[in-house]
Parts: C-alpha cells; sequence; structure tokens
C-alpha cells in the first residue's frame, strides 16, 4: 500500500472540493478499493471518505425512485420499493458478493468496482495494457474462462464484473453527478467505456465527478421482473453469466422489454438487439430464441469461454420463459 | 537409503510378514476393544474450544515478542533462470526498514532435508534457499523484508526490483511427458505392480471399459495462513509454527542451520488446519536466517497469495484405468496406470493407484506411475495424496463397467470383494465393506435409484443417485514415544510431540488416556505440541491416533510395571503381571476378578513423592506388514444438474464408514464431514489456475480459487459399522483423510445417472454438463 491522506467528506460540496487537483479517490465501502490499495494497483495521494454522503432511497411523484450513492447495496435490496416494483434489482443485489460486504458496499463504488481479470491483479508477473497501457495482454491466449465475449477488443477483454449494474441498466438507470465545474446526469449504458484501444480508460467520467445518486426511472411492468445468475458455486462467486429481464405481454404480443447480460462484456451489457429483435412479437420460444441469436451472433469467444455463448442464450431464454409463465399462471404457448 | 538399510528393511518387512500374529504389536487385540468403558466412542465436545470461541488460543502468528520486526517476502517471475539484478536500493532506504535479505547476504544454509529421505526430514524440496541466484519456479521467493510494520515491510517489498536471465522452461504436463518419463517412487519403493497379463486378460474379457481421467493441480487453503514467529538466544533457535510435525521440523531446521536437534525449539500447540501443507517450506527457514542477520525476533506470515506461491500443493494428473470383465461381473483386468507432474526437487509421485492395490480382486492386475518434470513449485502431500484422485478415477470405472454389463454398481464391487489382500496376499486385519454398503444403501434409499440415466426431473432440474467406495490405509510411523506422570490425587500428565489441527485429537486422546487409566477426563492433561515433548509423531497419513494409541499403551504398561512393582505382600494386587490388570475407578483391579482393586492413591502412597513419571516408547509398526490393514466406506449422493444452465447442486450425501471403533463420535462425524466437503470442492470446483506458458499460479486467492460454500453443502449423514480392528490401538483406524476419497466419484456417478453425461475430467464445472 501506497502513502495517502484521508479525509471525510461532510457533504457533496466537500467532497468535491476535498478531491480537486489531486490524485484523490473517493472511497464507498472500501471493498474493492481497498483490495486494489493494498495490492498497489490504485496508487491514489489522497481518499474521500464519502460514505456519509446522502443515502435515502426516495420515491419520487414521476414514479422515479432516488437512490443515494451512499446507500449500501443491502440498503437497496432491501428497500420495500425495491422489493416490489424492481425486484430483478433485489435479486441481482443478493446475488453478488457476500452479506458481509453487501453490507458494507456502496452504490457509488458497486458501479465502479473494477475488473476481476487475474492477470489485472498479477502485477508482479503478468502483462496488462489496463494496468500498464500498452505492455500488452496476457489473458487474450491465456486463461480466459471468465472473459468477455462481447464488447471486448484485441487490448482488453476483461469483464465488469457487477450484478447490481447488470439490472440497472435493464430499468434505463440515469447516474447524477457532480464535481467542482457542476451536476450533471448520464444513462448508466453510457457510463462505462469499451475497452478498444485504452482499456484504462473505464468510464466517461470526468476528473474528480462524483456519483451522488441513482435514478431508476418508472417501469410499471418491472414488478414481475428477475435476474438469473449463473456462477461456479451455489454462492459468493462472480458471475459467469447473468440475465436481467422484465417483459410486458399483452394478447401474446410482446409490448416492450428489457434485457441486460452480465459477465460476458466489459461492461454491463444491455442486450438493445435482442429487446428490438422482440418488440411486437409473439411471445414464443421460438422468438426468444431468435432474438438471443441476435445479440449473441457478434459474440468473439476465447479459448476458455466458448461455452458463454450457449450458455447466455440459454439462460435468456429460460428466464424470458419462466417470466412469460408466471404471468399466465404456469403455461407459455 | 543405502543399499544395507533397503536390504535391511526388506528383511524386516518379510519376517513382519511370516511372523506368527501374537508376536506383532496389535498381535494381542488392545484390552480396551472388549472392555469397552463408556467414554470410548463418547461424543465429547472439543475441550480447546471455549478456548478458541474466547480468542485465548494463541496461533504461529500470535506471538509478540519484545523488539519484534516484520517480514515480507518478493517473489520471482519467470519459471526458470538466474537472477540477472536485485534492487534493493528503494526498498532499503523505505521507511521503517530494517534490512533486506537475498542470495547476497543470507547467511550460509543447506537445503532443507527432503521429505522421507530420512525420519523426521520435513522439508518440501530441498533446493538452496537464498544461497544463489537460480530460479526454479514462478513464484520463487528471492528477497525479504524486515521492516518494524508489516505495512511497511509489505511497501518496501514493492519497491524491490528484479531481472532475469531466463532459460528454456518445462510448464506444462504435455510438454513434460514429450520430454520422457520415469517410475515413480513412493517411500522408496517402486509404484509399478504387475500380476499376470493384465492387458491381454483386457483384451479377452467380454466386458470391458478403458478411459483417462484428469485431475488439476490443488493448493492448500487451512484457514490459518502459514506463519513463523522466530528468536535467537545465543545458539538456540525457538520457532513458533504452524506445524503438523512439530519434532519433524526441529530436527531438519537443525540441519539447515548446522545445529544440534536440541537448540532448535519448535513450538506449535494450535494449528489452523494442515491437510498435509503444515510441514517445513523456505518460510520457517527465511525467518530464522533473517532474525539471525537482524538480531531480533521476527514474524513471517505467508499472505494467501504467499502460501500459493511457497507451499507447494496437489500435482496434476492423467490416470488411464481399464477394466475387464465377465458378465457375471468379476474382474479379469484391472489396469490403473497414468502420468503426474513433479519436480526434480521432491519425491512425492502423487500414487494415485493406491486403491486399487487392495479393494479389488482381480485375475490380473497393472499398476503403475509415471512421473513428467515440470518446472513448477515442488508438489506435496494433501489430504488423502493418492486415494482422493485415484479413487475418483477408479470408481468411476468401476460405475461405467456396471453400466454397461447392466449390474447394480454396488452388487458389482460386491461381486469382487477380495477375500485376502489383492495384491500382497496378506490376510485382512478386519474388513467390513459389504457391511458398509448394505446399511449405507438402506439408509439413503439407493433401491428407489433408476439406473437409467435422465429418469428423474423436477423442473429444469435432473436428479441422479450414484455411489462409490471410500479407501484409506491404517498408518502407524515409528517413533511415538510418551512421558507419563501420575499422581497420588489420581491425576495424569502425558506429553507428547503430537498436534492438534483441529481435529479433536487432544479431545480424542484425553477419552483413551482416562479409559486405559480409569479415570475421568478432568484428570487427564494430555499436552503436545512441542518438539523438547517426547516422540515423532507426524500428524499426517491419518495415523495419530494409532501412533500415540500405542504409545499411551507402551506408556501405560510401563506405568502399570512400576505401580506393581509397588505393591507389597498385603496387597490385592500383589503377585499379578502387567497383562493381568485393568485400570478402573482411579486404581487397579484384575481384569477377571474386579474386586481385587486398589487406588492410584493407595499405590503411590508407598512412594516418597507421591507421583510416578515414566517414558515409554512404541513398538514398531510392523502390524501393517503382517496384515491387510485399511479403511473402507460407501459413499451415496444424490445430484442435481440443471438442464439449463448444467449447474450442479448436491441434495444429498452419505458416508457409511469402516474405520474401526470411533474414538469420539461428534469429533470423527466432524472429520467424516470436513473430508466430504473438501471432497465435494475435488469435484466440482478446486482447481489452481496454472498458466502452461510460464508455470505462474494465476488464482492465488480465496476469491478466484473456489472451495465450497455453505450453499454447496447438503445435509450430509454419516454412519460407521464401529467394528473394532483386533489389530488397532483401541480397534481404531483412524478416520481423518478417508472422507475425501471415492466423494468424487460418488458425485460424477450421480451427475451421470442424472443428465447422462461422463465427466472424466475434474472439477466437473458447468461448461462439461452444457450441450
Ligand atoms: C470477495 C468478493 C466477492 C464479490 N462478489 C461480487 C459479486 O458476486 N457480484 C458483484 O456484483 N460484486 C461482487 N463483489 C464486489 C462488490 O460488489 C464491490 O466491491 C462493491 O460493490 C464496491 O462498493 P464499495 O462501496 O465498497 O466501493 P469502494 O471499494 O469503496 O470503491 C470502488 C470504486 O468506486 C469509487 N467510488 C466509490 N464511491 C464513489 C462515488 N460516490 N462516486 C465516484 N466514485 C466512487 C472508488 O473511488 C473506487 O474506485 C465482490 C467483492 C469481493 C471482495
Ligand atoms: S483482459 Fe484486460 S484487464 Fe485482463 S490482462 Fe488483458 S488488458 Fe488486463
Amino acid at each position: 500500500m501506497n502513502p495517502f491522506t484521508y479525509a471525510r467528506a461532510a457533504d457533496v460540496d466537500d467532497a468535491v472540493q476535498l478531491a480537486a487537483g489531486s490524485q484523490a479517490k473517493y472511497l464507498g465501502g472500501g471493498t474493492n478499493l481497498v483490495d486494489l490499495l493494498r495490492e498497489t494497483l490504485e496508487r491514489p495521494t489522497a481518499l474521500v471518505d464519502v460514505t456519509g454522503l446522502p443515502s435515502a432511497i426516495e420515491e419520487r411523484s414521476d414514479g422515479s425512485l432516488l437512490i443515494g450513492a451512499a446507500a449500501t447495496n443491502t440498503a437497496v435490496a432491501e428497500h420495500h420499493s425495491v422489493r416490489t416494483r424492481f425486484p430483478m434489482l433485489t435479486r441481482a443485489i443478493s446475488a453478488g458478493a457476500s452479506a458481509q460486504i453487501r453490507n458494507m458496499a456502496t452504490v457509488g463504488g458497486n458501479i465502479l468496482q473494477r475488473t476481476r481479470c487475474n492477470y489485472f491483479y498479477d502485477h508482479a508477473g503478468s502483462r496488462c495494457n489496463k494496468r500498464s497501457p500498452g505492455q500488452g495482454c496476457d489473458a487474450i491466449e491465456g486463461a480466459n474462462r471468465n472473459h468477455a465475449i462481447l464488447g471486448g477488443s484485441p487490448s482488453c477483454v476483461a469483464t465488469h464484473p457487477s450484478d447490481m449494474c447488470v439490472a440497472l441498466v435493464a430499468l434505463g438507470a440515469v447516474v447524477h453527478l457532480q464535481s467542482t465545474r457542476g451536476t450533471r446526469t448520464l444513462p448508466l449504458t453510457d457510463l462505462h467505456r469499451l475497452p478498444e484501444t485504452s482499456p484504462d480508460q473505464e468510464t466517461f467520467l470526468k476528473p474528480g465527478e462524483l456519483i451522488t445518486a441513482v435514478e431508476i426511472p418508472a417501469l410499471p411492468f418491472a414488478s414481475d421482473s428477475t435476474y438469473r445468475k449463473v456462477r461456479d458455486r451455489a454462492s459468493y462467486a462472480f458471475a459467469l453469466i447473468s440475465v436481467a429481464a422484465a417483459i410486458d405481454v399483452k394478447d401474446d404480443i410482446i409490448q416492450d422489454v428489457r434485457l441486460a447480460f452480465g459477465g460476458v462484456a466489459p461492461k454491463p451489457w444491455r442486450a438493445w438487439n435482442a429487446e428490438a429483435a422482440l418488440k411486437g412479437k409473439p411471445a414464443t420460444l421460438e422468438n426468444f430464441c431468435v432474438a438471443a441469436e441476435a445479440e449473441l451472433s457478434d459474440a468473439s469467444p476465447l479459448r476458455d469461454n466458448g461455452f458463454k455463448v450457449a450458455l447466455t442464450n440459454r439462460t435468456m431464454v429460460a428466464v424470458l420463459d419462466a417470466l412469460v409463465r408466471e404471468k399466465n399462471g404456469g403455461s407459455n404457448p | 537409503m543405502s543399499i544395507v538399510q533397503k536390504i535391511g528393511q526388506t528383511v524386516m518387512k518379510k519376517a513382519a510378514e511370516l511372523a506368527p500374529d501374537a508376536w506383532l504389536p496389535g498381535g494381542k487385540p488392545d484390552p480396551l476393544i472388549e472392555h469397552r468403558p463408556a467414554l470410548i466412542g463418547a461424543p465429547e465436545s472439543r475441550l480447546d474450544g471455549p478456548q478458541k470461541v474466547r480468542g485465548e488460543a494463541r496461533f504461529a502468528a500470535e506471538y509478540a515478542l519484545d523488539g519484534m520486526v516484520y517480514a515480507a517476502l518478493f517473489y520471482s517471475n519467470v519459471p526458470k533462470g538466474r537472477i540477472a539484478s536485485i534492487d534493493t536500493s528503494a526498498a532499503e532506504a523505505s521507511p521503517g526498514v530494517v534490512l533486506v535479505m537475498t542470495h547476497r547476504n543470507a547467511p550460509p544454509m543447506k537445503p532443507m532435508p527432503l521429505f522421507m529421505t530420512q525420519p523426521k526430514a520435513t522439508g518440501g524440496n530441498d533446493l538452496p534457499i537464498f544461497q544463489d541466484d537460480e530460479i526454479h519456479w514462478n513464484g520463487q521467493p528471492i528477497a525479504l523484508v524486515l521492516a518494524q510494520t508489516q505495512e511497511q515491510a509489505d511497501y518496501a517489498s514493492s519497491l524491490i526490483l528484479a531481472t532475469y536471465l531466463a532459460e528454456p522452461s518445462v510448464t506444462s504436463l504435455s510438454a513434460a511427458k514429450a520430454k520422457g518419463t520415469t517410475p515413480g517412487l513412493f517411500q522408496g519403493e517402486p509404484l509399478k505392480l504387475e500380476i499376470g497379463d493384465a492387458e491381454a486378460a483386457l483384451l479377452a474379457a467380454p466386458h470391458r471399459v478403458d478411459s483417462v481421467y484428469r485431475t488439476p493441480r490443488h493448493n492448500h487453503n487451512a484457514i490459518e495462513l502459514h506463519a513463523a514467529t522466530v528468536f535467537w538466544s545465543d545458539d538456540e533457535l525457538t520457532v513458533h509454527d504452524a506445524s503438523q510435525g512439530v519434532a519433524h521440523t526441529a530436527w531438519s531446521i537443525a540441519q539447515v542451520f548446522d545445529l544440534k536437534e536440541e537448540q532448535v525449539h519448535v513450538k506449535s500447540p494450535f494449528v489452523g488446519g494442515g491437510f498435509g501443507g503444515k510441514t517445513l517450506w523456505a518460510h520457517q527457514i527465511l525467518a530464522a536466517a533473517a532474525s539471525k542477520l537482524a538480531g531480533l525476533p521476527v514474524r513471517l506470515v505467508l499472505s494467501r497469495e504467499g502460501v500459493y506461491r511457497v507451499v507447494g500443493g496437489r500435482t496434476t494428473t492423467e490416470q488411464r484405468v481399464a477394466l475387464g470383465a465377465q458378465s457375471d461381473g468379476t474382474f479379469d483386468a484391472l489396469i490403473h496406470t497414468g502420468f503426474v507432474a513433479m519436480t526434480a526437487h521432491n519425491a512425492l509421485p502423487e500414487p494415485f493407484i493406491l486403491p486399487a492395490r487392495c479393494t479389488y480382486a482381480a485375475g490380473s492386475f497393472k499398476l503403475d506411475v509415471e512421473v513428467a518434470t515440470v518446472d513448477m513449485l515442488a508438489n506435496t502431500f494433501m489430504r488423502a495424496p493418492g486415494e482422493s484422485v485415484g479413487s475418483f478415477a477408479l470408481e468411476s470405472a468401476v460405475d461405467e463397467l456396471a453400466e454397461q454389463i447392466g449390474i447394480d454398481p454396488i452388487e458389482l464391487r460386491i461381486r469382487n470383494e477380495p477375500e485376502k489382500d489383492p495384491t500382497t496376499g496378506r490376510p485382512h486385519s478386519s474388513r467390513n465393506l459389504v457391511e458398509a454398503y448394505r446399511s449405507g444403501a438402506e439408509k439413503f434409499g439407493w433401491g428407489e435409484r433408476n439406473s437409467a440415466p435422465r429418469s428423474r426431473q423436477e423442473g429444469e432440474w435432473l436428479v441422479g443417485m450414484g455411489c462409490a467406495t471410500a479407501t484409506y490405509p491404517y498408518h502407524r510411523m515409528p517413533g511415538g514415544a510418551a512421558r507419563m506422570t501420575l499422581s497420588k490425587d489420581g491425576r495424569v500428565h502425558v506429553e507428547i510431540a503430537a498436534h492438534e489441527m483441529g481435529m479433536g485429537t487432544s479431545t480424542a486422546q484425553t477419552q483413551v488416556i482416562a479409559a486405559r487409566l480409569g479415570l475421568p477426563m478432568d484428570h487427564v492433561t494430555f499436552a503436545y505440541g512441542e518438539s523438547s515433548m517426547p516422540g515423532m509423531v507426524l500428524a499426517g497419513g491419518s495415523q495419530q491416533t494409532a501412533s500415540i494409541g500405542s504409545t499411551i499403551i507402551a506408556a501405560n504398561r510401563a506405568l502399570v510395571t512400576e505401580l506393581l512393582k509397588l505393591t507389597s505382600h498385603d496387597s490385592p494386587l500383589h503377585g499379578l503381571d502387567p497383562d493381568d490388570v485393568i485400570g478402573r475407578d482411579g486404581g487397579l483391579c484384575k481384569i477377571d476378578e474386579p474386586e481385587r482393586f486398589e487406588s492410584y492413591a493407595t499405590l503411590l502412597g508407598r512412594t516418597e513423592t507421591g507421583e510416578l513419571t515414566v517414558e515409554a516408547s512404541a513398538p514398531p509398526p510392523l502390524e501393517a506388514q503382517h496384515w491387510s490393514m485399511h479403511s473402507f466406506g460407501a459413499m451415496f449422493c444424490e445430484v442435481r444438474v440443471n438442464s439449463v444452465t448444467g449447474e450442479v447442486r448436491i441434495s444429498r450425501f452419505l458416508g457409511s464408514f469402516d474405520c474401526g471403533r470411533i474414538i469420539n463420535a461428534k469429533t470423527a462425524a466432524s472429520q467424516f464431514q470436513g473430508g466430504i466437503i473438501m471432497g465435494i470442492g475435488l469435484a466440482l470446483m478446486e482447481e489452481t489456475q496454472f498458466d502452461e506458458r510460464n508455470g505462474r499460479i494465476m488464482n492465488p486467492s480465496l476469491a478466484e480459487y473456489h472451495v465450497p460454500v455453505h450453499m454447496d453443502v447438503p445435509e450430509i449423514d454419516i454412519l460407521w459399522t464401529d467394528i473394532p480392528d483386533p489389530h488397532a490401538p483401541m480397534g481404531a483406524r483412524g478416520v481423518g483423510e478417508i472422507g475425501i476419497t471415492g466423494t468424487a466419484a460418488a458425485i460424477a456417478n450421480a451427475i451421470y445417472n442424472a443428465c447422462g453425461k461422463r465427466v472424466r475430467d475434474l472439477p466437473i464445472t458447468l461448461d462439461k454438463l452444457i450441450d
């Protein structure tokens, strides 16, 4: 660990002031950042503790939900409105990490957690373009079972590990940001960058920008939504793949649908192509398969992760089928 | 081993085989078997439990010494070559740093004596430590930083810069095989064994299976990290260690530093899990060397990554199992051969053929382990080395054969039960595997199994059942010795250089001592975990119970002999032989005339001090060369395989064991369950990610190296026959390792029954089960 200073921000303005002009990092629950400090993968000169900033979960008159960035993962998952109106989010969060980590982890920190690529972590023995730009990537031809099948580049194929974010992008969440230069909002789907030629650039955030809140717009049909995570053991493992889904069917025709994948790409992956392929179509298994194909036909699997293509496909189809069956009281035409 | 030693050993072995039963240890059954006091088998809670819960049990990394400094290691990142340069100047200038040690300034040291080359040798490899610039594996420690705090040491170590002259290396089993293999030697003996012409018998058999099974590397992940807190006073070295062999470690460290054994004191009263990994590796040596150089006490705790880089694990295997059988299922041929990766600097060719030596009768045998040499960290013992991965292959193959012939897999096993040891011809001391299968099958509900795969589905989940045989030998290593002090107030204190790693040894042995002497448990103190105590008792090979047991028999006999010498004419015990009496109710009585009794208080009242101390050694372990002594178990598993995702969930598991008499029902059940849980990991998830391009371990953390979590572990039902082995102390054969054997095969067989996929490549991850 490299030496750094520590300050606890009193409010949002204080936080952005404290972070301005130095190599500062915001500190949420520290469940990712402190590990990275220990590994010397992060070397900030200052930590600005933002756990005392707004953490309320507020239901607004337009039906949206505004979640303070300092809310813990547990608080979000257990919140009544989240559980009843956006159950995919509760399920996604509960499927992640362990109870202890979820009690510490914050919404802001979860969004900005970094990849679990083993070669990224192995600073003492492996090459990594994300850690040391231009060095090369030892994962592309190495042990890459956990790596991306979508959105990777010849310079990096790491995945974004979050479960929570997968549900949030499916729900069309919008992130509220503030810096000394002012405030702005950004759809979560546009916050993370694909690696292209500079995998060290992971987001479109500007220097010193603080996540102050996450807003989930109203989405009535999300009340039956779900999240399914597939992993190597029953609990306490990152997703091999995951699917967040909500579907609105009337008279057997899909009115609207939300789909996102985790564990398959460098960012939480909104499955726009699959959604487009489904809207206005009958809710049949065949159409689900066609839609999955539409999303995954671009997949470029690596040496060890080819199974993720079929697994994502099958899981997505099964999840949609189950959602439709539930609504129809057990049967799907 | 010299030729003379070798001949000596062979002669001993032959003599032990031919000797009359009564001449051998265990020739006359331990009286505790027949008299069975209530304490034997009682589910006593662990005596060290309260201490551990209160945080009073001190582990190696918890000793704080005056002026102590902290160590951090720096590791190589090439698999083979030389250090071209190592720049430690920034580390040396870093705050709090006391010194940086490399091969340039380390004191002269000899290599560690390699495990199994001498009685007390316990080194994981025999490479020079910080004596030259050579690199032998990716991750080899090449520098050590000492600083005032752990954080300062860690930080300073991150400032070290090294460059290497890399040399060509072999970092995969396939590349190593291509360079040629050598025959595996285990404990100095070849593993190769041929009886009859098995290949010909296989070809001639009406039914045969013939497949290759693979198992990956595994790493040790005991909860307690390896640690050593050390200090020198003059020429005496004290090591607070996490150790499964305190006496072995003291002797081995003494060889490294050219000291007398008595000058090294290894203390390890508590160990947070060993499993074969808590022996002597470079970290204890480095801590002692750095402490010597700095003149200060040193604490060295390996990080989790450090454990992966410094402490060996289980090596990878590639095993062929071929079975040839008649239509009634009897085996004509049993072939179990294959390859393991090993280094040039250690001596454990994972002996996966061991189960095939003793489990089945067959018309012919061909067993062989070939070694391929890889540039990697030396592999080592890990719970049931050989049996754990060997039983996966063998017991999967038996299941495959059962299906081919159309026989129930339990029935097939029963039809091949041997009458005597199938490869040595020795009589069984006690073998009740069929009984274990019967009771296990009944309790598990095996009768409800449909032998056709994919015949049971619940929603997305395909449900199947499987079984397999578990096996582990009885071991008792030479060198057991004890000091026993009995006092007039009816209290006994026993000292043995043995170990408590959480298995319950101290509790079970307290029960045994209390039962043998006829005392209540709270009148017994059992001291262990220091090299200065008598005996050389390795906590390995599931042998502590037998080793301590036979040592206590010897010490008790010595004690009783002395006590009987104290009797005068008016004593009811006068003139009796030690074999005529037994401890009971705080004294001794004649076995067949219990009213002839005298209390220890009375007996010791005749001494001046009111107490008596004896020291005694266990007899050489010849019983295992006279009888075929093995434990067995019948493992049953019910599994669910998700038809969409290939996820596997174990819904039920039952182990039915024949391990002789059980000493403590509670701690034994925990040992069995713990072994089975480790077997679940072996079957479904444990795998060291070894990058075959450069031999680097890529998942050195518990986040990425998966072991089972609670949700992966179902209720585990444990049964045992409790049939005492007449030739083992207390009738007990040991329970520490058998639980991990057979488990992976039972799971693989259940998965096949559930979904029709036969996976011969561990771990069985979901990608191997989806189309
Ligand atoms: C063993 C283990 C298993 C895990 N398993 C899972 C899993 O299965 N699924 C899963 O989704 N996650 C998993 N996690 C990751 C966990 O969810 C994240 O570590 C956690 O969400 C991070 O939140 P935090 O508040 O602790 O962030 P921190 O560690 O405090 O910070 C993370 C990053 O976010 C930045 N940051 C924090 N708050 C803000 C803010 N308000 N504005 C701007 N930047 C900010 C920090 O500067 C830092 O860069 C696991 C973690 C561990 C250690
Ligand atoms: S995949 Fe990305 S994070 Fe992993 S080693 Fe390559 S560049 Fe680094």
